[in-house]
């Protein structure tokens, strides 16, 4: 699966900072906490991290000044936004100061996980997105749009390609109903009902039915990963 | 302070002072211009009286010399009220007249002249004159001049009427002023009266209206209204601090209940286990109500104007029925979207998507069942069968329409509907109708549209879908040229 990552947490919370990284380290990743806005801005301009989880409301220097200090000395490290506030132009305010992500709080450690799992992939390379998405036999032409399974064509409705085209670009990474809500649909807000689930199963219905591998897994408590359950 | 004190402190007052100052001026102006234009119409008087005199005496003096204007002059001098008359050599020696004295100098300067001068036999104090000296060929000199008595005491009398109306104005002046001060101080002092007794607690109470429909009465109006309006929000915040209480109180008393039960009971780890993830759904539910709730606050407080842009309603509308159809198959309903391009407000896409997406929640949840209950169970059952074989036992509806200048999206079901008297209530905070509340929700679905809908300059109603409930959003459309459109079918990738 992924390599490990660094990851700088920045948080004045201690109980919740000592719970982040003890939460990332058993998930396999290395995390250091700073205490402060002054702090974090120091480690994450001298430290190589992956991502940095940025609180909005820190001491001695805010979160969004925080990350638009580090922009503007072309420090491009991904910056996940934690935050207590949580509307939609709060989350609006928070990407325009330069964050990649924006999770408010109180949050499911799964959530921000698989957040935080795809924005440092996205920093290992962003560019080299190939034209075909290839995942045990089923392949995605990103050119023809055209889906295939060991050679056989599967037709797709618009929204089934942009979910299945988000999975496989995502492809052994968890990803959250919410996540899917943003990426797909472009809203962010609570569907309440799982509208989310459904979709998949009908996903999941035209590219597993039949065959005896599964792709397109559940990952309980968290969200859905497509991987070749062969490996 | 003291009553007067206090009265005199009132603007009424000091704007009566304010008019007296300047009507005193305004009259004390009037009267001295009058005063002065009669002193010159009598002093014209006088001069011209004077030549005619002097120039009937120098006829004398020319027809019959000295003497003769001797003889006239002492027989005019001696009429009453007679002018003044003076006939002197040129060395000042006085040959005839009725004038006792004159100041040094006076005769020796020809022409008209105000005078000081004493009459003889008059033993009162020196009076003043106006005079014209002229020199008789022969170089005798002849005064002729007449008692300024008249102009002094008109004079006089206009001083005195100018003390007297201003003494008059001033009273009347400061009389009205007090009236009027202390009729509005009463009014004003009671006003401050009921404003204090509704500070301290009288919420019931309002400013008194005196009907005159005058300016302290609008204000009085005014305020009442506003103070009608704060006992409107005071209610409405109590009752959904209430609610709040009942309904984040119960799901964090269960979860409480559930963390003392794996406590104290002995369990296998899997029991455990799912006690933890019931709790963390708990929990999660008590995030959405809280959510919603702040959501709620922040679109009834009037939220961000500056995020909204102007959008496709129409588009929204696509995104969430496509959002939800799926879902609304499952539930064997048939998921309608009726919404045409170029439907456009100004609006924030996730709010209105939002309100739209807890209307079609409802709809599949609450508007699902078909009125199938009331029918006799027999036939009950083979429509359901029927139903059942066609996997379409409902309809709901997402329709946007523009009707005159407002946007109107629609979400209709053919369910059992909402009787008339609850549908005002509905859309209140936590409001949910018996027979929903054994469902999950929260019953914060309606209010959340609602409030968008508010932020919209729009509102939301309820109507008679018949069979079924019909929820309306009716917001303005968007001006031509108001802005930029934004993509409302999306679905860009953003991450990854």
């Amino acid at each position: 699966m992924l390599d490990s990552m660094r990851i700088l947490i920045i948080e004045d919370d201690r109980d919740a900072a000592a719970y982040l990284v003890k939460a990332f380290r058993e998930a396999g990743h290395l995390a250091d906490h700073a205490a402060d806005g002054l702090q974090g801005y120091a480690m994450a301009g001298d430290g190589d991290y992956d991502v940095l989880i940025v609180d909005r409301m820190l001491p001695k220097l805010d979160g969004l000044s925080l990350i638009g200090g580090l922009r503007e000395q072309k420090i491009e490290t991904p910056v996940l936004i934690l935050s207590a506030l949580g509307q939609v132009d709060d989350r609006v305010k928070g990407l325009r100061a330069g964050g990649d992500d924006y999770l408010a709080k109180p949050y499911a450690f799964s959530e921000l996980l698989a957040r935080v799992e795809v924005l440092a992939r996205r920093r290992g390379g962003a560019s080299s997105d190939p034209t075909i998405y290839r995942i045990g036999g089923l392949e995605l032409d990103r050119l023809s749009h055209k889906l295939t399974r060991n050679g056989k064509e599967i037709v797709l409705q618009p929204r089934e390609y942009r979910l299945l085209e988000y999975l496989m670009k995502h492809a052994g990474q968890v990803v959250t109903r919410t996540m899917l809500l943003e990426n797909v649909w472009d809203y962010h807000f609570d569907p309440q009902t799982n509208v989310i689930d459904v979709h998949i199963s009908r996903l999941r219905s035209k590219i597993d039915k039949g065959f005896d591998v599964q792709l397109l897994h559940t990952i309980r408590g968290a969200g859905y990963m497509i991987r070749d359950g062969a490996r | 302070m003291t009553a007067l004190g206090k009265l005199i402190r009132t603007t009424a007052f000091k704007l009566s002072v304010a008019y007296l100052l300047i009507s005193a001026i305004g009259a004390g102006a009037v009267l001295a211009w009058v005063a002065w234009s009669v002193q010159k119409l009598i002093d014209e008087q006088i001069a011209s009286t004077v030549e005619a005199e002097i120039a009937g005496l120098s006829d004398q003096y020319a027809q019959g010399g000295v003497r003769s204007l001797v003889d006239v002059v002492e027989r005019r001098a001696r009429q009453p009220g007679a002018s003044l008359y003076l006939v002197t050599t040129f060395a000042g020696e006085t040959i005839a007249g009725n004038v006792a004295s004159l100041p040094p100098g006076v005769l020796q300067r020809p022409g008209v002249v105000e005078t000081s001068y004493q009459r003889i036999g008059d033993q009162e104090a020196r009076r003043r004159a106006l005079a014209r000296i002229f020199v008789l060929p022969g170089r005798f000199r002849l005064l002729v001049g007449r008692d300024l008595e008249d102009r002094e005491s008109l004079r006089g009398v206009m001083v005195r009427a100018l003390a007297t109306s201003l003494l008059w104005l001033t009273a009347i002046g400061t009389i009205g002023g007090i009236f009027v001060a202390s009729r509005v101080l009463r009014r004003v002092d009671a006003m401050n009266a009921s404003a204090q007794r509704i500070m301290s607690g009288d919420l019931a109470g309002r400013l008194p209206v005196s009907g005159s429909n005058d300016e302290l009465d609008r204000l009085a109006q005014n305020l009442n209204a506003m103070l009608d309006r704060i006992v409107v929000l005071m209610n409405g915040l109590k009752e959904v601090s209430d609610n709040i209480a009942h309904d984040l109180k119960t799901p964090l008393t269960r979860l409480r209940n559930r963390a003392e039960e794996a406590l104290r009971v002995e369990m296998s780890p899997q029991t455990d286990r799912a006690t933890l993830e019931a709790m963390i759904d708990d929990s999660d539910n008590l995030i959405r109500i809280f959510n919603a709730l702040l959501m709620i606050a922040r679109a009834e407080a009037g939220g961000d104007r500056q995020m909204m842009q102007v959008i496709d309603a129409g588009a929204v509308a696509r995104d969430i029925g496509e959002l939800y159809e799926p879902t609304a198959e499952e539930a064997g309903v048939a998921l309608d979207v009726d919404a045409g391009d170029g439907l456009l407000i100004v609006g924030n896409r996730e709010l209105i998507g939002q309100a739209i997406a807890n209307l079609v929640d409802n709809a599949l949840k609450y508007g699902a069942q078909p009125a199938l209950l009331a029918i006799a169970a027999p036939v009950a059952q083979d429509i359901a069968q029927d139903s059942a074989q066609n996997r379409i036992a409902s309809r709901v509806r997402i329709a946007v329409m523009r009707r005159g200048a407002q946007i109107e999206i629609e979400v209709a079901d053919r369910g059992l509907g909402i009787a008339p008297v609850d549908r005002q209530r509905v859309t209140g905070r936590f409001v949910r109708l018996e027979g929903s509340r054994s469902r999950p929700g929260s019953g914060l679905g309606l209010s959340l549209a609602a409030a968008v809908a508010q932020l919209h300059q729009g509102d939301m109603r309820l109507e008679d879908n018949m069979p079924g409930l019909r929820v309306v959003i009716s917001v303005p459309a968007a001006m031509e040229f108001q802005g930029p459109t934004a993509t409302a079918s999306s679905g860009q990738v953003v991450n990854g």
